[in-house]
């Protein structure tokens, strides 16, 4: 089949979706499973003595209850999940979190003990008899306060709460500095959100203590991983662990391979007690115990030339770990290295400490230390265009890197470990796409001042952004033809909705010449494929969907060498289409895939030396580094500038992530980033009193955008296809999310140019707004 | 070990897609779990637990409540439809000729990515396009107002709604 890559096929998994029979993790019900509780501190930073949990294990239903102390062995801090990068003079303490606090503890929401129980009511029903000695602590809430002398330490075995210090430069700042025309110097925070998939977290153990089989559903991002550490900590061999990541009702980065308490506890007790556990996290659980991501505070300065050009950049930031920092520094060295963007900075010195504070640990979420890169650079750049007089869309083209200048080392560490290199890109088409598709000239010069007469308040913001994607190590996957001629694919990557049961589908079926709604594909089960890492960092069409094409060209091979000697051809003479190999031309002359699988697999007679059975190959893809995917997001918004009320009027996204190969799942993906990005930009801050209490841990509270917040969004693609990878593709997944801030503020401003507003800091809200624009009219006053 | 009490349990017989479920259930019982853990019908999800983000969407006599919202004994009587109700029973391929008009839209117009939450979207929709039989954007938007979507920013699902709203009309 022709022209299978590039099309929008609609999904195969789609089905079992619609009709309530995919199977979620909650949906797991086993005989005689039990239920989980956790008890959790109310403080998010105390002095913990002992945790008395008599009366709940006198209570009726109830099947076991441990705290720290009953652990014995098992308790120990997880693993950490990634290393610091190798950049000289980089210092990191890791800390990372226990199955439960002992000694202190250090988030409200740190779990203190579990109970299991007949029922999960039940279990809430002993819970609330758990008697928990703690005595509060002084808590480290304020990123900046938390580095003063003589405060509170979240670990006190650290000598402040600096959890690493990162400095990474290229070219010289000072002499750039000194060089200067013009200097911007600002301060820009960005403060935490949640992931807020709609499915919690959830874990289900199966102890089969006949087979010595331990069977765990888990809301994986990275099912391998967490099956590969399981064994691990439970002193069990790979084999003897299967974890199934199933259909993931959203991930969003929390959901990676955490260990966190509950995933490390539930298997433990399921062996214990030889019965199948389960927990699920309830809304409120998830405003605590799962990771949350975004607050920094930069102090960046840009030197540029009168003409706009950028000569160096100074970024001093701190970022907030939250209590623990198992997930390394990826997120803040993601922030360092995506603020170059798209432009030539000649000069570049960025510094930064990661902080410990008494707040639910940071890991990456949709951006992942992206959005903030941005933010800053964007945000000086509308600066210093304001400054200089040059329009926004002009300095922007002035400092483009070239279309020649790719492959491009920016000289610095990125958070895979490689140095950053841009591997092709091409920036100024987007930007005039963008331009033109929203109208930009005309908006300018014609509507807005015609609005404005009208009393309309309307904003155009256009901003550029870099992501780093389909990072490595690498990713698997195995292609089989049987008999009947179906074709299936296992890879390992876990699946929150991407479509990779279509993509992948798509690669296989464009490669063995058949129909991609007859190519099954399985993701997230250890038991079908156990070399991997998982979903993350926008790499998963790149790096598992590479080695799907390796695995599906390998098979090709070996359809083809089979059928020549069949046909009586050379495989040169083959075509594969239809699920047949036929001859060129003559199409009367034919095998099937099923009777090639057939061959491939004999039950009598001799078996060439060195042949593999079957029509199957397995192949793996590493690619040298990430491949940067790149776009533009143009956005007109309407302020109402006396109730601060925005309205996003449109939003336009032109994207190039390389290769597409379905259009309308990378659409959804680009939608869906946008949307979350408008959350992060507008609705949702996560807000936490001195004392570290998190105040509004409800959706209730937490505004998720809905329907009626969300615009649609155009897109536009742009294809630079990737030089890293055989599909040249680049990833998509949080493209969406990353830029909104940065253009949602610029049309701010640019709604409201009588106010002189600079808004350097996300998120924002109506009454943030309102604040900003209150304060403006103070001064405005005589 | 000690047996769980034996909490008071109040006999119910809701109509569950179409078929009377005889049940004794604690009065606590919450209707999403009744019908997840008790009935095995697990395509109504669970996210919230307090009504907000309409995943456990489920229709009781007609009109669309929120089943983490209700008691399963209030359901007495009720003729409860889940989203397994929207297909015919039996329908275990993957064609689109065993789907409702409106989850055959969902699926042309891309209006699903994990699919969590469009249970309760499709069980939303179901009655108001009953009474909207043909609605615009802007009511099609404050109709799933009070659904949560993260994956999709909501634009295919309200092209999904009109494809449907189309179909639907005939």
């Amino acid at each position: 089949m022709a022209e299978v890559l590039g099309r929008a096929f609609r999904r195969n998994e789609d089905f079992e979706l619609l009709t309530g029979r995919a199977l979620f993790v909650d949906d797991v019900q086993l005989p005689g499973m039990l239920h989980a509780a956790f008890v959790r501190s109310d403080f998010a930073h105390a002095r913990l003595s002992g945790v008395d949990l008599e009366a709940v294990r006198r209570h009726p239903g109830v099947v076991g209850a441990w705290s720290a102390e009953d652990l014995g062995d098992y308790w120990q801090p997880g693993p950490l999940l990634v290393p610091p990068p190798p950049i000289e003079r980089l210092t990191f303490h890791a800390r990372t979190q226990v199955p439960l606090a002992r000694g202190k503890v250090r988030h409200a929401g740190e779990p203190v003990a579990v109970i299991v129980a007949e029922s999960r009511y039940v279990a809430e029903d002993a819970a609330a008899l758990a008697l928990v000695d703690a005595e509060p602590l002084p808590a480290v809430v304020d990123l900046e306060r938390a580095l003063e002398p003589g405060v509170a330490l979240v670990h006190e075995d650290l000598a402040s709460n600096v959890a690493a210090h990162v400095i990474q430069e290229r070219g010289d700042y000072a002499a750039a500095r000194a060089a200067a025309d013009l200097r911007i110097a600002r301060r820009f925070r960005y403060d935490r959100g949640a992931a807020a998939a709609i499915e919690n977290r959830g874990i289900v153990a199966d102890w089969n203590p006949r087979a010595r089989e331990l069977t765990v559903w888990d809301t994986t991002q990275a099912p391998i991983p967490i099956r590969n550490g399981l064994a691990r900590m439970l002193d069990l061999s790979e084999s003897q662990v299967r974890v199934v990541a199933p259909f993931i009702g959203g991930g969003f980065g929390p959901k990676i391979m955490m260990f966190y308490p509950e995933e490390v506890l539930i298997p433990w007790i399921a062996i214990r007690l030889e019965r199948p556990v389960k927990w699920i996290e309830d809304r409120r659980e998830n405003f605590f115990a799962t990771t949350q991501e975004r607050e920094q505070i930069h102090d960046a300065e840009l030197a540029i030339a009168a003409d706009g050009r950028i000569l160096g950049v100074r970024d001093e930031f701190l970022h907030d770990c939250g209590a623990y920092d198992p997930y390394g520094l990826t997120v803040p060295i993601n922030s360092q290295c995506t603020l170059l963007g798209p432009y030539e900075v000649p000069a570049y010195r960025s510094e930064f400490r990661a902080v410990f504070t008494n707040k639910p640990i940071v890991t990456p979420v949709r951006g992942a230390g992206r959005q903030h890169g941005v933010f800053v650079i964007e945000r000086l750049l509308d600066l210093a265009a304001r400054e200089l007089g040059i329009d926004r869309l002009e300095i922007r083209r002035r400092n483009y890197l070239a279309p020649g200048a790719f492959p491009h080392d920016n000289n610095i560490i990125f958070q895979d470990f490689a140095p950053l290199v841009y591997d092709s890109g091409n920036y100024a088409p987007a930007l005039e796409k963008a331009a033109e598709i929203i109208g930009y000239e005309a908006f300018v010069r014609e509507e807005q001042p015609r609005l404005r007469a009208e009393g309309h308040r309307r904003g155009i913001g256009i901003v550029s952004y870099v992501e780093g994607t389909g990072i490595g190590p690498y990713e698997g996957a195995r292609v089989s033809v049987e008999p009947s001629g179906r074709v299936s694919v296992a890879t390992g990557v876990g699946t929150q909705g991407q479509g990779h049961f279509t993509s992948f589908a798509q690669i296989v079926a464009e490669v063995l010449g058949v129909d991609p709604a007859e190519v099954a594909v399985s993701t997230g089960d250890t038991r079908e494929f156990h070399w991997g890492t998982g979903t993350f960092a926008s790499r998963s069409t790149v790096v598992a969907g590479s080695a799907c094409h390796g695995a599906a060209s390998a098979v090709r091979q070996k359809a083809l060498e089979l059928a020549a000697g069949i046909l009586g051809v050379t495989s040169d003479d083959l075509v594969l289409e239809g699920g047949r190999v036929s001859v060129r031309n003559d199409a009367g002359r034919s095998v099937a895939l099923g009777e090639l699988a057939s061959r491939a697999n004999p039950l009598r007679g001799a078996v060439r030396p060195g042949a593999e059975p079957g029509l199957e190959a397995s192949s793996y893809f590493g690619p040298d580094r990430g491949s940067t995917a790149s776009g533009v997001h143009a956005c007109v918004v309407e302020v109402d500038p006396e109730t601060a009320e925005v309205r996003v009027v449109r939003y336009l996204v032109v994207h190039d992530c390389g290769r597409v190969i379905n259009p309308m799942i990378v659409e959804g993906q680009i939608h869906g980033g946008v949307a979350m990005g408008i959350g992060n930009a507008f609705y949702e801050q996560l807000v936490f009193d001195a004392d570290g209490q998190l105040l509004n841990a409800s959706l209730m509270d937490y505004l998720l955008p809905t329907a009626t917040d969300v615009p649609a969004v155009e897109t536009a693609h742009m294809e630079t296809p990737s030089p890293l990878n055989p599909l040249g593709v680049k990833g998509v997944g949080e493209a969406g999310a990353i830029p909104v801030g940065a253009a949602f503020a610029q049309a701010i401003e640019d709604a409201l140019p009588e106010y002189g507003l600079e808004i350097l800091e996300i998120p924002l809200s109506p009454n943030r707004l309102f604040e900003l624009l209150e304060r403006k009219r103070k001064e405005a006053l005589p | 070990m000690e047996r769980a009490p034996l909490l008071q349990r109040t006999p119910i017989v809701p109509i569950v897609n179409g078929t009377p479920r005889e049940s004794e259930v604690e009065p606590r019982l919450l209707l999403s779990d009744f019908l997840r853990h008790d009935l095995g019908l697990t395509g109504t999800h669970v996210g919230c637990e307090h009504g907000v983000c309409g995943a456990c969407t489920v229709l009781m006599d007609g009109r669309a409540v929120r089943s983490c919202l209700l008691f399963a004994v209030q359901a007495d009587g009720c003729e409860v439809v889940t989203v397994e109700g929207l297909t015919e029973a039996g329908a275990d391929g993957g064609g689109d000729g065993r789907l409702h008009p409106l989850q055959a839209a969902f699926r042309e117009a891309h209006a699903l990515q994990c699919g969590f939450c469009t249970p309760g979207f499709l069980m939303t929709l179901i009655p108001f396009l009953e009474e909207n039989p043909d609605p615009d954007e802007g009511e099609i938007r404050a109709a799933i107002s009070g659904n949560l979507c993260r994956c999709t920013g909501y634009q295919n699902i309200v092209a999904a709604v009109r494809r449907a709203a189309e179909t639907l009309r005939g």
